[in-house]
């Protein structure tokens, strides 16, 4: 029987720059992000899929990179919330957050923010019930999701 | 949101104190910035993963790691008896039995639940670290297991042989006369059993470290998530054999913590071994389901032959209960829960007569630890319970049984019968703006529209106390020996050499905003903007801003944390306002602090300095200065509570120092073909007296009742007989997500504290008002369905159920008694 794979070339882009790493094949994706890339602003809350702190975008979709293998990313492009403002200036949607008092340990925010950025992407101005069906696969323990509700609706020009 | 204040905010009207300025830490966090422990790596660093027990209780036979040490990439081993060679088992605080209990780091000998570290490897990766945990056999002799905390008072299993029982505390609290108040009443309720589960605020971020051991020091640095560092140092130190100087802790941002994040010291005493042992900096981070099985969950207990006396005009005149605390394998941080609820003895009621015979028992569950409401929320629970069912029982209306029992505005500052001082509040108040908020007036209206769509629906009330500002004396009513008393909390505020305003605090956030709020403090006292103020994120012990108690928990920021705030910014202003009289050549009167500058009040233009030029002279310049004046611009302050000394014969004292009210009220909807309950209406008041930031406080209010709805609804540790957890992870334990939150409508009062020194209480906790009102408003759904009592914390689609198909099991539980 032949050997089984121990390691891959993963070559992907990443917040517009390009990366080629060789790692073992069994990564997760979430790990490669924040340990090999040191991108430490996606993070963990849970071992099952659920919690959605781990959420990016690759190829422009919301991914849960826990629930991937960083090999499954192979020649994709990622943007996690690094990326997503330019030059250290916040985005309408970030802007949103702080004004709104959307977080508070901030753990949850970046998956936040990639899932509701993801929904504005394809939905300009949600309503309060769309932010909720949006959101409903990122756990925050600290809000109530109240805030970030309402942050989500005001930077989509809602009220 | 509806924010409705019945006042108007009480602090300077002119300053940054009682705005909702946007906070300070949110820029780096929404740019995924935040540092958070798990970010942070070291040259050569190996990850720690533990061995845990698949047991509920078991005898452990041996260990073999050699397996596991001959992979490559595997660092090192540490199993039980190393660690009973190494370390000494934590200081416990107990009286006998509990005080024999011998914990230690890793389960030595035998494994008391399931979960609990038995052996940790390092290794390079983690991955490899868990391939690793794999190939370290343990061979294990199953032993009878304990769920069920009134089968562990028979004693017929003993977890601990060290102890001889299972009983960790026990002891009558008797205040009052309650047996001459229950034979003068004109009606008895009885309720013979009801049930506070077990659950916990699972932070989002699990716990962890990153552990590095200098060698030539002796000295171990923690780059940790732990909550409550001064306390962590007083267990580990001991148990290292060390001096608590060799302990530094280092926390950066803190992903939630909720008091989940206070007993850690078995974990990290783990890593201090294995970072000596091998030289080399360890890491370890908790995987969720290491989290919901062994790490921390809140207390579960039972409350036992209740009686309560109440007049014929719905005045209750007091009660006895039996409570029967359940800790799980190991006391820890208990038996303090034993206490702590007695700062609430008699919730929000003007009751005077109390006995509640409290024992705390041991059984093979996980560990508890302070869980956000700790204990008084238990115990609010048992008076709001009381109070509804007492009101069904008898046909009162909630509303005004509750108006009349309350403890009145005009009666604050309130000694309860057991010395507490409630210090302001008008609670009457608070629950009206709370029915306005729901429009109590259409419940009737509604209840019939929900019965046209075949829908039971209820309204209920849940009135709650936020007792902040421990006096740690408390602990000496459980065991006189301790050597606790008061509180403290440290905070240093300097003016640097071009003219920065640094603050650090001994405080350890975990998202309450501490460097905003800080900030607005010392913005007012020293004239400038909160922009101009750094406060330095998190905590560390080399900042030496922190005292014994250094720690964020107990709702006591805004009292001790900005206390020590305060007093330090107002020794720097002193300093900046007689060196600037003595540059001006001005009275010290003369001069003002205000847009950055030190200036002579409505003097020419010139006469004025700058923060910098400040800053300078005293760090950089200072020559000229006489030898008899030394301004340093560098302070530090402890803020020290005063309390006095509880009496120990009575069960008397002054147990905390502020009381924050909360009245929260629902309207619920329950399907009777499910058992299915939704949360229609919902309004939270709070009253924590002055506002630093009030959105912030709000930000807290929400989440305090996110985690209640998420209590009241489904979150429950369920074990099976054997003493495996059912609900390890976020699939089976299932908290509130976007779309499970109500609408929540929010309104506040103010009613300053006359003993806090910013008029601020301390908040955040919340005494789990949403669990009592959920539960309330069930219970008034169910009426039209014959009447089911509600008897346990947590009412899942399946307990309501039961409690709809067998309404006369739940009905047995209580009876009244007329006189």
């Amino acid at each position: 029987m032949a050997e089984p794979v121990r390691s891959c070339v993963v070559a992907l882009e990443i917040n517009g720059e390009q990366v080629e790493l060789e790692v073992p094949a069994r990564r997760l994706l979430v790990h490669f992000i924040r340990d090999d890339l040191g991108l430490t602003g996606t993070h963990i809350g849970c071992d099952t899929g659920n919690c959605g702190a781990c959420t990016i975008h690759l190829d422009g979709e919301p991914v849960k990179s826990c629930m991937a293998l960083a090999v499954q990313a192979d020649g994709g492009t990622i943007t996690t919330v690094e990326g997503l403002s330019a030059d250290g200036e916040l985005t309408p949607l970030q802007q949103a957050f702080n004004a709104h008092h959307a977080l508070q340990c901030g753990y949850c925010t970046p998956g936040m923010l990639m899932s509701a950025s993801a929904l504005l992407a394809r939905n300009p101005r949600p309503t309060e019930d769309e932010v909720r069906y949006a959101l409903q696969g990122n756990i925050c323990r600290c809000t109530g999701y109240v805030n970030i509700v309402e942050a989500v609706v005001a930077a989509g020009g809602g009220a | 949101m509806t924010t409705v204040t019945d006042q108007p905010t009480t602090t300077l009207k002119k300053g940054f104190v009682g705005q909702s300025i946007p906070r300070k830490e949110d820029r780096r966090l929404v740019q995924g910035k935040g540092t958070f422990f798990d970010d942070v790596r070291r040259h050569g660093m190996g990850y720690v993963h533990f061995v845990r027990s698949p047991y509920g209780h078991a005898r452990i036979v041996s260990i073999d790691v050699s397996k596991a040490l001959e992979l490559e990439g595997v660092y090192g081993t540490i199993t039980g008896d190393e660690v009973a060679i190494h370390t000494d088992p934590f200081f416990e605080m107990s009286v006998e039995p509990g005080g024999l209990i011998k914990d230690y780091a890793l389960a030595v000998g035998r494994a008391r639940h399931m979960g609990e570290p038995v052996a940790a490897v390092c290794a390079a990766t983690r991955e490899l670290a868990r391939d690793a945990a794999e190939l370290i056999e343990v061979e294990y002799d199953p032993l009878p297991v304990l769920v069920d905390a009134e089968e562990a008072l028979k004693n017929e299993v003993v977890l601990h042989d060290d102890a001889g029982s299972n009983v960790v505390w026990s002891g009558v609290f008797d205040w009052g006369d309650v047996d001459t108040a229950l034979a003068e009443a004109d009606h008895v309720v009885k309720i013979d059993r009801l049930h506070f589960h077990r659950f916990s605020s699972t932070p989002l971020e699990c716990a962890g470290a990153l552990v590095e051991y200098d060698k030539g020091t002796g000295e171990w640095t923690l780059t940790c998530n732990h909550q409550m560092p001064g306390v962590g140092a007083i267990w580990m130190a001991p148990a290292l054999r060390v001096g608590i100087d060799k302990l530094r802790f280092v926390t950066h941002d803190i992903g939630g913590g909720f008091g989940n994040k206070i007993c850690l010291h078995p974990q990290y005493v783990v890593l201090c071994l294995m970072a000596r042992k091998l030289g080399r900096p360890v890491q370890w981070t908790e995987w969720r389901t290491d989290q919901h099985t062994a790490n921390a969950h809140g207390n579960e207990r039972t409350f036992l032959d209740v009686e309560v006396g109440v007049r014929s005009d719905g005045e209750m005149t007091g009660f006895k209960v039996r409570a029967l605390d359940d800790c799980g394998a190991f006391p820890r941080y208990e038996p303090l829960g034993c206490i702590i609820w007695a700062q609430v003895t008699p919730g929000m009621y003007s009751w005077r007569n109390i006995r509640v015979d409290f024992t705390q028992v041991c059984t093979n569950k996980s560990p508890v630890s302070p869980n956000r409401g700790y204990s008084r929320m238990q115990h609010l629970w048992l008076t709001e319970r009381i109070v509804d069912i007492v009101a069904s029982e008898l046909g009162l209306d909630p509303v005004e049984v509750r108006k009349r029992n309350y403890v009145k505005t005009e009666q604050m500052p309130y000694e309860t019968p057991n010395g507490c001082v409630y210090d302001s509040g008008d609670y009457a108040a608070a629950l009206d703006i709370a029915l306005d908020l729901i429009d109590h007036g259409s419940v009737e209206e509604r209840r019939k529209e929900a019965a046209a769509r075949g829908k039971l629906l209820g309204f209920g009330i849940g009135s709650t106390l936020d007792s902040g500002t421990n006096n740690f004396g408390q602990s000496t009513l459980l065991n006189p020996e301790l050597q606790f008393s008061g509180n403290n909390e440290a905070a240093s505020v300097k003016l640097d050499i071009f003219g920065e305003v640094v603050v650090t605090l001994g405080t350890v956030p975990q998202g309450q905003g501490h460097e905003t709020t800080a900030a607005q403090v010392v913005a007012d006292i020293l004239g400038c903007s909160p922009d101009q103020v750094n406060v330095r994120r998190g905590h560390d012990t080399w900042f030496n801003s922190h005292a014994g108690f250094s720690g964020t928990y107990a709702s006591q920021f805004a009292f001790t944390g900005l206390g020590a705030v305060k007093g330090a910014a107002e020794l720097v202003r002193e300093d900046m306002v007689q060196l600037a009289a003595a540059v001006l050549q001005a009275p010290v009167e003369a001069i003002e602090l205000a847009d950055g500058f030190a200036r002579i009040k409505d003097g020419p233009p010139e006469a004025a300095l700058p923060f910098m030029a400040l800053g300078a002279i005293v760090n950089a310049n200072n020559a000229f200065l006489p030898p008899e004046f030394n301004p340093t611009l560098n302070h530090r302050y402890v803020c020290r509570p005063y309390f006095g000394m509880v009496d120990t014969e009575k069960k008397t004292g002054q147990l905390t120092l502020t009381y924050a009210t909360q009245i929260h009220a629902a309207i619920v909807e329950v399907d009777p073909e499910t058992g299915e309950v939704d949360v229609v209406d919902y309004a939270a008041v709070d009253d924590c007296g002055v506002r630093i930031n009030p959105q912030i406080v709000e930000g807290q209010v929400h989440g305090a009742t996110a985690h209640a709805i998420g209590a009241a609804l489904s979150e429950e540790f369920v074990y099976d007989e054997e003493g495996t957890l059912l609900t390890a992870n976020f699939y089976d334990y299932h908290v509130p997500h976007a779309m499970d939150m109500p609408p929540l409508k929010t309104g506040a009062m103010e009613s300053p504290s006359p003993v806090a020194p910013l008029g601020a209480k301390g908040m955040g906790e919340g005494g789990g008002g949403g669990i009592h009102c959920i539960c309330a408003a069930i219970q008034d759904a169910l009426r039209a369905a014959g009447g089911a009592i509600v008897y346990d914390s947590c009412n899942p689609p399946h307990r309501v159920w039961s409690m709809l198909q067998d309404v006369e099991k739940t009905r047995a539980n209580v009876r009244v008694e007329a006189k």
